[in-house]
This record gives C-alpha cells, structure tokens and sequence, in this order.
C-alpha cells in the first residue's frame, strides 16, 4: 500500500484517480501506523511552504516522515511536496523544512528574466541530469505540467531533472529512497503516470 | 523550454457538449467524457469546461460529469460557469476541476477572486473576460455576453490581477464564431497591462489563425477554441504539427 499523506492541503483527486488507473493500492491517510506500515510514501502539497510545514509539525507527521525515510523507506514529494523535503525555504520569511535533501527553496521572482511570467504555469519539457528508476518510462524532452512560483537550488547531487525557464529550474531530485517532482505528474498525462508508475514499482 | 498551450472548450448543459454562435443558437455536438477523453489522447494541453446550466439539477449532473472526467483524464481542467461564491470553488475542485474561472461572479463581487486566492492560491483563480468594442473602447459584458457592464476591459482585467487572478482568458466577442482569427488587437492591450498568462479565446476558424496568434504575440500563453474542435474542421494533433513547423514551441504527443 502506498500511503499518501494527509495533512489538510491540496486536492489529492487527480493524485488518487491516477494511482488507482496504473492499478496502484493507495490510500490517503494522516494516521501514523498506517504511514508506518505502508510500502512507499507519497506527500503531496500546494499552497505556502510556512503553512505546509507547520501542519507537518503540529501533528506530528514532519518526524514520522523523517524516520522513515531514515529507515530507507521511498518517498516522494510532489510540487510543495518535494519542496518540503530540503532543508530550508525562503517564501514568505524563512522556514525550516524536513531536511532530507540537501538545497533550499527560494523564489523565482528576481532571479529569472524580466520578460518571464510568474508562476511557471504550463507544459514544460524535461533535461535528464542523472540517471534514475523514475526516468524509465520516459524520454528527453518530454512535457510535463509544471505550476510553482518557487524552485529548488544548490540540489547538488540529487539533481535528476531540471526543466528551461529563462534559466535551469530543478524538476526532479532523488537521492536514494528520497524522491521529488516540482511538476504535477497526476496532471502530465501518460508522462507522468509512467513516473508515478516508475515510483510505484520501486527501484 | 514552456510550450505554448491549445485548449479546446467544452460548452456543457445538461450534461452535453455545445456551441454558441456568438453565444446564441448552440448546438448539441457530443458527450463530454467522450470528447475529454478524444481531445486529451490527441494532444489537448488542457480542458475548459463551462457548465451553461441554470438549474440545481443540471448543476449536480455537471458535478457528475466533472468527476467522471477527472478520474479518467489527467491534464488540467479549468472549471467555469456559475460560478459566485467560494463554495461553488470549492464545490467543482472536490469534482477534481484544477483551476477555476469566474466571470459574471467576479464582476457582481470582486473580492471573490481575493477570497478564493487566499483559500486556494493564485494559480487557482481565473478570471474569463467576455470583451466587446462599444464606441472604439474595449467594454466588459457579463451575463454571457448579453449586458455591457460599462467597465473598460484592460483596467478590470488589471484589477482582478491585482486582486490575485492567476491567470486570463480573453474571449472577443467581436471575433467570437466568426472564424476569421483571434483579436490581435485586443489581445495585446491585455498582454501588455497583466504579467500573468493570457489565454487568446474567440475567433479561431483555421490552423493558420494559431499560427499568427502566437507569431504576432510571442507573449500569448494559449489558444482556446470550440466548434472548430468539436467538428473536426482542426485536429489538433495537426494544429500542433504545424505549430512545431511553424518554429513555435509545443508539446508534441
């Protein structure tokens, strides 16, 4: 069972179908024995990142997820998902996050070219950096839906993926059990339902 | 590099795909899990469903299309029509809808747009512009396109980003079904007041009218059309060939 975690942000409906269609066993859930028991851990998000954080800790779930990972469990984050897995954010003040990637989250305003629009809001083709288990379904170049006004740097060596916009913007880590897409992959149509498979059927 | 974005528009009412003529005499075309289902397979970068019915029971029935459409289909889907107050967001967003547009709804009561940007972010919020020339002035018509409002569309337009639209769709109902190519004109009075993506709606009738929108308005983020979809007078599968020949930027499938 893949456990997706519950903790009052987002819309997990696209997150759900799209298991459910690649015959996935899923379940969302805040209850800790059953995120301890599952096979793989998603944690899904949208929304602030001081926010996002901060229900993680009020509940607990920020350590139950560390240990785990720890413990060689995979996880994967998705859009603020993935962003809560470095170290640190700077959207809206300075917020620690869990810490189990190396790298910090910072805005795209001021650091892109004037001319581009923020957030990053469509359909934006992925550059492989590294090899990894969750790139097997797909190719170079190959589109993805991105939505996300802030983006993750200094990933050093868990950079998988990055996509063009005005500059490189890290797309998708991973280091070991420890996994993350800034795009949508319920939302990039088969694309993304290879990725999600790929996370699935494990390394 | 982001690609630029073709999203055919699906008129729904009582749970069926239709068109208007510049919003009068539609026309019943097809069923919406089958056309969502069609337009994803070959190539459509997102979906725009309008729920054009007035009655609770066509309403719930719209919510039960949207869901069987959002299990299936996984691209987004914006969500618009009827759309007045923060639970009807959230009523089509538990549907599986990913953003939604506000029209009528925004122009009674601005502060909905600020309202569902704070509970759902920015990216979330759409506002859907129907625009007419009255007297040489770009004019905002509500209701379907049936009531000038009186309001300048460029600075409304500006307003609701300001106030956390994330996103706009320009429809002219001067070129709306028309088929002789989008509104240049009024598209770039949009395109140069806002820094959020604009969607260029009404007037498509040929792949070449893409081919100029996004030719003559590099900064133009999408092109939406109906009929010309729903037909099959344009495949988009094509369309994108075209795009692509044409040196601009999509996504090929």
């Amino acid at each position: 069972m893949i456990a997706i975690v519950d903790y009052g942000v987002g819309n997990l409906f696209s997150l759900c179908s799209s298991l459910e269609m690649i015959g996935v066993n899923a379940k969302v859930t805040s209850d800790i024995n059953e995120i301890k028991n599952a096979d793989k851990i998603i944690l899904p998000g949208v929304g602030a990142f001081g926010d996002a954080i901060e229900k993680l800790r009020q509940t607990g779930l920020d350590k139950i997820l560390i240990d785990e990972a720890n413990n060689g469990k995979d996880i994967m984050g998705i859009c603020l998902g993935m962003q809560l897995l470095f170290e640190k954010s700077y959207e809206y003040g300075e917020h620690k996050g869990l810490g189990l990637l190396k790298g910090e989250i910072v805005a795209m305003d001021g650091r892109l070219p004037q001319n581009l629009k923020i957030p990053h809001i469509g359909w934006n083709g992925l550059h492989f950096n590294k090899e990894s288990h969750l790139l097997s379904g797909i190719k170079e170049n190959d589109c993805v839906y991105f939505v996300h006004s802030y983006y993750a740097v200094g990933c050093d060596d868990s950079l998988v993926a990055t996509s063009e916009y005005g500059k490189e913007i890290t797309a998708m880590v991973q280091k070991d059990n420890v996994m993350g897409c800034q795009f949508h992959p319920e939302k990039s149509g088969n694309i993304g339902l290879s990725i999600l498979k790929a996370f699935c059927e494990g390394r | 590099m982001i690609t630029k974005r073709i999203i055919p528009c699906l008129d729904v009412r009582n749970g069926r795909v239709v068109k208007g003529m510049n919003f009068e005499g539609v026309t019943d075309v097809s069923s919406p899990v089958e056309l969502a289902d069609y337009y994803s397979k070959n190539g459509a970068d997102e979906l725009v469903f309008y729920d054009i019915t007035a009655s609770f029971e066509g309403r719930k029935l719209f919510s039960e299309i949207l869901t069987e459409v959002a299990s299936k289909i996984f691209i987004p889907l914006t969500v618009g029509g009827g759309i007045n107050t923060v639970e009807d967001f959230d009523r089509v967003l538990k549907c599986g809808a990913d953003k939604v547009s506000v029209n009528s709804g925004a122009i009674k009561n601005p502060s909905l747009i600020s309202d569902a940007a704070k509970r759902y972010g920015n990216q979330c919020v759409v506002i859907s512009a129907d625009v007419k020339r009255v007297d040489g002035v770009f004019r905002v018509f509500a209701k379907g396109g049936r009531e000038n409002t009186g309001m300048e569309a460029v600075d409304w337009i500006t307003h609701c980003v300001d106030l956390g639209a994330g996103e706009v769709v320009l429809n002219s109902i001067d070129t709306d079904g028309v088929k002789n190519g989008f509104d240049l004109e009024m598209l770039k009075a949009v395109l140069d007041a806002v820094n959020v993506p604009v969607i260029a709606s009404g007037g498509a009738g040929s792949i070449d009218d893409f081919i100029d929108l996004f030719k003559k308005l590099p900064t133009v983020d999408a092109g939406l059309a109906a009929s010309i979809f729903h037909f099959g007078e344009v495949e988009i599968k094509s369309l994108k060939q075209e795009l692509n020949n044409n040196g601009i930027n999509v996504r090929l499938c």
